[in-house]
């Protein structure tokens, strides 16, 4: 068996970074928008004059996500070459 | 004739060509014709990259037709809306690296070229450019009629005109720059959508007076537009989160975005691309459709769903900034239209003229030939914009959908999988068209099957036929390694 290119090494983890990601990323937009949002309207509070459940869900859990996708390709990401490297000219 | 708004719009149309005239240049000056024309040379740094991506995806229906419906459904929509950050990171976290390294190793310039090294099969071959020619053409055509209806009504010009108009602009520079012109453009375009919307959304919460203010008046007009259901309370949370699958991870599988997944130059400009792709997806998807909820208690009685951006920016902002705003819209037509008339030409002249029909073509005609397929396919598509017949209207319904079922697992799987062949990757292309269309009758007559949008079946479905049929037939596994 032949040993597996370093640099697919590297590419197999960081998709499953990316799908790891997207979970996380779906539980956190579900969970505020139909965990909140299920009340009755009367029962809502407003932040910035937003519906709560749509500001935690869409607003906040979009900048989570930002910040999230910053931490992670800066400290997770490793940069690789993408020309092989014998016949690279 | 509505010269203010006029103005700014051609103004931004001159913009756009000196870009375009710019990018043929460095064109000429090119060694290897085919990667530079349809791949821009693999060189696009982050910026460029990340915006690409985000204009080629955000369409029309993204600029008109989802804050319309925002306008029409509440918060709901918003939400619904929101469910596309994924996609900001997504595709270029599962391509990935890998994908950008089998790309340069197997010299793909498109999409197919990369099936057509993955499976070694001519039957892939034909079977994905058949859909890529057939699917993204209609959906071209029907965006060039939504621009010429944008322009049209902005403009006060007569539809024809309006047509002539955007499809000038973009047919010369995508035919004279290629990929590098469609690419800058398309960075420009991102950033008048990204300035537009936001300048368009304070400007609405000022003429509303204020968010709270706004919220309370929705509140008092019905009190499910607030909620994540609907005005009718019938967004079910299921239906909601099918579109993760259509407009979020499903989006991998769009051959328009896939290839621009191995266009940049290296993992920095991968890496920028990630962070700015995601901000940049967020917010113009955010800012977008909280305008059309917003619009919503300005200016009451809106009928038709694409007018509301329209219309909402001559009513609160002064006309020649409604001008300059209201060439974000056209800028995001405009950026998917470029992309995916140069992506048909790609599948015509690489993936098929230079496949297997003149494979020893020399330079020059390789040249003319790209040059000539461009600007023909772009003439036809005017041609039938003018008058649009059904049987496209009726192909544009699939072109997303269809596409995604299509193609999502033989890029995935054929990147990750090392049991995919060839047979699996037709089953899956096969299943996915056909239950898509099959699907979307059924889901016409009877209503929505299980409650969720029509892509979510024929996603899973293709996925089953693609283990099934690599498992069962011609089992092999694929070594990633080889040289």
């Amino acid at each position: 068996m032949e040993e597996t290119d370093w640099r697919f090494k590297i590419a197999h983890r960081e998709a499953r970074i990316g799908v790891g990601l997207a979970l996380f990323n779906f539980v956190w937009w579900f969970g505020f928008a139909y965990g909140m949002g299920s009340r009755p309207v009367e029962e809502y509070s407003y932040v910035f004059g937003l519906p709560d459940w749509f500001f935690y869900s869409c607003v906040v859990g979009f900048l989570v996500i930002a910040v999230l996708v910053i931490v992670i390709v800066k400290f997770f990401f490793v940069e690789v070459p993408f020309e092989e490297e014998e016949d690279s000219q | 004739m509505n010269y203010a708004v006029l103005v700014p719009m051609i103004v931004f149309l001159l913009i756009i060509f000196f870009i375009g005239y710019w990018a043929s240049r460095k064109l000429s000056a090119s060694s290897n014709f085919i990667s530079d024309y349809f791949l821009g040379g693999r060189e696009l740094g982050g910026f460029v990259l990340a915006m690409t991506m985000v204009a080629t995806y955000g369409s029309a229906s993204s600029f008109l037709g989802g804050p319309g419906t925002a306008y029409t459904m509440g918060f709901g929509w918003v939400l619904l809306a929101m469910s596309q950050v994924v996609t900001g990171y997504f595709v270029l976290m599962i391509l990935g690296k890998k994908y950008a390294i089998m790309a340069r190793r197997y010299k793909a310039v498109t999409m197919i070229d990369f099936l057509k090294s993955r499976y070694d099969s001519t039957a892939v071959v034909l079977l994905s450019a058949l859909s890529i020619i057939i699917f993204l053409f209609s959906a071209m055509a029907a965006q060039w009629i939504g621009g010429a209806r944008l322009v049209e009504s902005l403009t006060g010009l007569s539809y024809n005109s309006a047509l002539f108009l955007f499809a000038a602009s973009v047919l010369v520079y995508v035919t004279i720059g290629g990929f590098r012109a469609v690419a800058l453009t398309d960075a420009v375009q991102g950033a008048v959508m990204l300035i537009g919307t936001l300048v368009l959304l304070i400007a609405v919460i000022i003429a509303g007076g204020g968010i709270p203010n706004i919220v309370n008046d929705l509140i008092n007009e019905n009190p499910n537009l607030v909620t994540p259901y609907g005005a009718s309370g019938d967004l079910s949370a299921a239906y909601v989160s099918s579109f993760w699958i259509l407009v979020g991870v499903g989006v991998v599988g769009l051959p328009q975005i896939a290839v621009r997944a191995m266009s940049y130059k290296n993992s920095r400009s991968m890496h920028r691309a990630l962070i700015i792709g995601t901000i940049v997806t967020g917010f113009i998807m955010l800012n977008m459709h909280l305008i059309g909820v917003f619009a919503r208690p300005v200016l009451p009685g809106i009928e038709i769903g694409d007018k509301v951006i329209p219309l909402i920016a001559l009513e609160t902002l002064p006309p020649w900034v409604a001008g300059i705003v209201l060439a974000a819209p056209m800028a995001a037509i405009m950026s998917t239209v470029d992309s995916l008339l140069l992506l048909v030409s790609s599948s015509i002249v690489k993936d098929v003229y230079l496949n297997y029909i003149k494979p020893d073509a020399t330079i020059k005609t390789i040249k003319r030939v790209s040059f000539g397929v461009t600007g023909i396919l772009g003439i036809i598509v005017f041609l039938l914009a003018l008058d649009p017949p059904d049987l496209l209207i009726f192909l544009n319904l699939f072109a997303f959908g269809g596409l995604e079922a299509a193609f999502i697992w033989p890029i995935v799987l054929g990147l990750y999988w090392k049991w995919g062949n060839k047979y699996g990757a037709i089953a899956s292309m096969a299943t996915g068209i056909l239950s898509y269309i099959g699907l979307h009758f059924y889901n016409l007559e009877n209503g929505n099957l299980f409650g969720v949008h029509t892509v979510t079946l024929p996603v899973l479905l293709s996925l089953v036929a693609f283990i099934a049929f690599s498992l069962l037939i011609g089992r092999k596994a694929y070594n990633y390694n080889v040289r």
